[in-house]
């Protein structure tokens, strides 16, 4: 099964080079690889982004955030009444002195953080906001709160249910908890289920999590230094990613690891500033944000349509629901999976309530969003709202923070390339981990998929990505689909345990060690 | 009543002059234990990628059994040579907080502990553990040179 595998990632990476800029002279037959692998691909990639019938609202946005309200409510709004007990957790005012030296909460959090906090965060809030309009953000920001139940779920089965090995290294994840609580709870399918997600979850970490972190860097770097062929920059990408998974230098991941959240802090603290600078117009930015919610202020799509760019761009960017952040946080050795649970769900919230909604006031602040003052509706381009630049994406945060703090759009491309940097090393781990339980642990079986990991990233850097990335994102939303799926068949033991804590909390039994 | 003194070791050459004197000094008290304690350099707020986390516990055992075997298991050997009545312990955090607490929980007289390994500007920037520790303790403390 592991050959056939790798003969079909083998296929994809041909054709993916077929698609790049070596292959210039060829351009009707990269045309005609990128047609068919668009055709061959095709059918699953409009299943996921396929709309409910009737609306332009796609299926799978619905699924998460149904799931998402599912769990809020099945768990009593959990991130509301545990988010103080949360901020405790990772202060480490629960954590036993003698397991010093272990991964804290802190450490699980952040680690799945940076795999998260990236392009989502400032490249995807702008396409909501350019396209749903400032209402964009309303929708966001409650889809980043309800998806906090969905995180706490899935990471507390993650903890629960991984697999600890007799050398002291830990594997988890939504694969572990399917097969292992299906079983546990005597329901048949476990194991396939468990398989697909797997399949969809290397995809994803080669698409989503790799493919399209290179091909965004790349954009980011030519766009500041001038254009030059994205394979450069993609072997360089490749040998730092190779030194980090296959050499072992941990330095390199240490740095960015250090960088990145500097980073994030540098790109919150530099909105603040913006706000507070603009102070007099942040009512009328949550004016526009509640009035947008509502009523669309003239966007294409009204309502609806705010509210789809909204949900989807929360979803992009917390992976609430995916199951990715559960193979992150199963590494805590805790006694108690519901804190592993309860600690994730301040990732959505510093992601997406905090972070994207930051972008998106400095976007509305700073005028970006080009107003009709005669009527008093945003003026489109087609199906965007025209901006002063006539930017979107990436280049449109960058033009609003820019139009404060004029050097910052070179912060903010540094910034793109660490988050791309590590996101990437992040999904190396989930799809490394998604390979090893196809095909067992060991050496030579790591290194394969590692191997292929960093001739991705070279590929990414340098193909014309179009079907490919679609088919990458649809990976990581067909993560979702057997994830939730099977969270609903196992939040009943997440309920088990939440309740056993929250009697043991009350009693006293779990008690602070400082604090 | 048993009087403990808490020997701070950093693997360094100190130490030896530091066992020395813990030595002397539980010769001089007669009733005395001393604790040997190792303090793995670690804080819960770095940053770390998925792969260390999976493998940290892994990398704490081995740590731990590196550290008794390097310097507590030695020590050890050493002062019950010389019959003096000593426990090791290996712990992970900062060195200053770890001796001070460890004092604290024993009930401990006194931290005997040696000289900043390291000298130059990281240390007069932020201040070696040492003199961390002499500023924070809570018991007196005893630097040998």
């Amino acid at each position: 099964m592991r050959n056939l595998f790798i003969a079909l990632l083998v296929q994809i990476a041909a054709i993916a080079v077929a698609g790049t800029s070596f292959a210039q002279e060829a351009m009707t037959l990269d045309q005609q690889v990128n047609q068919a692998f668009a055709a061959a691909t095709g059918p699953f990639v409009s299943f996921i982004f396929a709309p409910i019938p009737g609306t332009s609202f796609p299926w799978i946005v619905m699924w998460l955030v149904i799931a998402a309200s599912i769990f809020t409510l099945y768990f009593g709004f959990v991130q509301f009444r545990f988010f103080g007990h949360a901020i405790s957790l990772v202060k480490g005012d629960y954590s036993d002195p003698e397991d010093a030296g272990e991964v804290s909460h802190f450490q699980a959090l952040a680690t799945a953080l940076s795999g998260t906090v990236g392009l989502g965060n400032i490249a995807g809030v702008a396409v909501a906001v350019g396209i749903g309009g400032p209402g964009a953000t309303f929708w966001m920001i409650l889809a980043g709160l309800l998806g906090m139940a969905s995180k706490f779920t899935e990471c507390t089965l993650g903890v629960k249910f991984r697999n600890e090995y007799d050398d002291g290294t830990v594997s988890g994840g939504p694969m572990y908890y399917i097969s292992k609580g299906f079983k546990q709870l005597g329901i048949p399918g476990g194991k396939p289920l468990a398989i697909l997600f797997s399949i969809f979850c290397i995809f994803g970490a080669l698409g989503g999590g790799n493919m399209f972190q290179a091909n965004q860097a790349h954009a980011q770097i030519a766009g500041i230094v001038g254009d030059y062929p994205g394979w450069i920059t993609g072997i360089a990408f490749s040998v730092i990613v190779f030194a980090v998974i296959i050499g072992g230098m941990k330095s390199i991941a240490r740095v960015t690891e250090k960088v990145v959240p500097f980073m994030g802090i540098l790109y919150v603290a530099a909105a603040i500033i913006i706000l507070l600078v603009n102070y007099d117009k942040i009512g009328w930015a949550f004016g526009q944000i509640f009035e947008g919610a509502f009523t669309g202020l003239g966007v294409a799509g009204g309502l609806v349509g705010a509210l789809i760019q909204g949900f989807k761009r929360a979803a992009f960017s917390n992976e609430a629901g995916v199951g990715s952040a559960a193979i992150a946080h199963s590494a805590v050795r805790t006694k108690e999976p519901i804190t592993e649970g309860v600690v994730s769900l301040l990732e959505p919230f510093i992601d997406t309530v905090v972070i994207c909604t930051m972008t998106a006031l400095v976007i509305i602040i700073t005028g970006q969003l080009i107003v009709d003052p005669a009527t008093g509706k945003y003026v489109l381009d087609g199906s965007m709202i025209a901006t002063v630049g006539g930017t979107s994406g990436v280049a449109l945060t960058s033009a609003a923070f820019g139009s404060a703090i004029s050097w910052f759009p070179y912060v903010l491309a540094i910034a793109v390339v660490l988050f791309a940097f590590s996101t990437m090393i992040s999904w190396s781990y989930y799809g490394l981990k998604a390979w090893t339980y196809l095909f067992g642990e060991g050496k030579t079986t790591e290194l394969i998929f590692k191997l292929i990991f960093c001739v991705f990233v070279i590929i990414g850097a340098a193909a014309s990505l179009g079907p490919v990335i679609d088919f990458s994102d649809a990976a990581i939303f067909a993560m979702a689909v057997v994830n939730i799926f099977a969270l609903y068949f196992l939040m009943r033991l997440v309920k088990q345990e939440f309740h056993s804590y929250r009697e043991r909390l009350a009693s006293g039994e779990i008690k602070k060690f400082k604090g | 009543m048993t009087t403990k003194l808490v020997i701070g070791l950093d693997g360094h050459e100190s130490g030896e002059r530091v066992l020395d004197y813990g030595k002397r000094m539980a010769g001089l008290i007669k009733d005395c234990e001393l604790l040997v304690v190792y303090v793995v350099e670690w804080s819960p707020y770095s940053f770390q990628t998925p792969e260390e986390n999976a493998e940290r516990h892994k990398r704490r055992e081995e740590e731990i059994s590196l550290a008794k075997a390097r310097v507590v298991d030695p020590a050890l050997a050493k002062l019950s040579e010389a019959g003096v009545k000593a426990r090791g312990l290996v712990r992970h955090g900062h060195v200053a907080d770890i001796l001070n607490a460890i004092a604290k929980q024993e009930n401990a007289e006194q931290i005997i502990v040696g000289r900043a390994s390291s000298q130059g500007l990281v240390n007069r920037l932020f201040g070696s553990s040492t003199s961390t520790l002499v500023m924070s303790a809570h018991v007196p403390v005893t630097v040998i040179g």
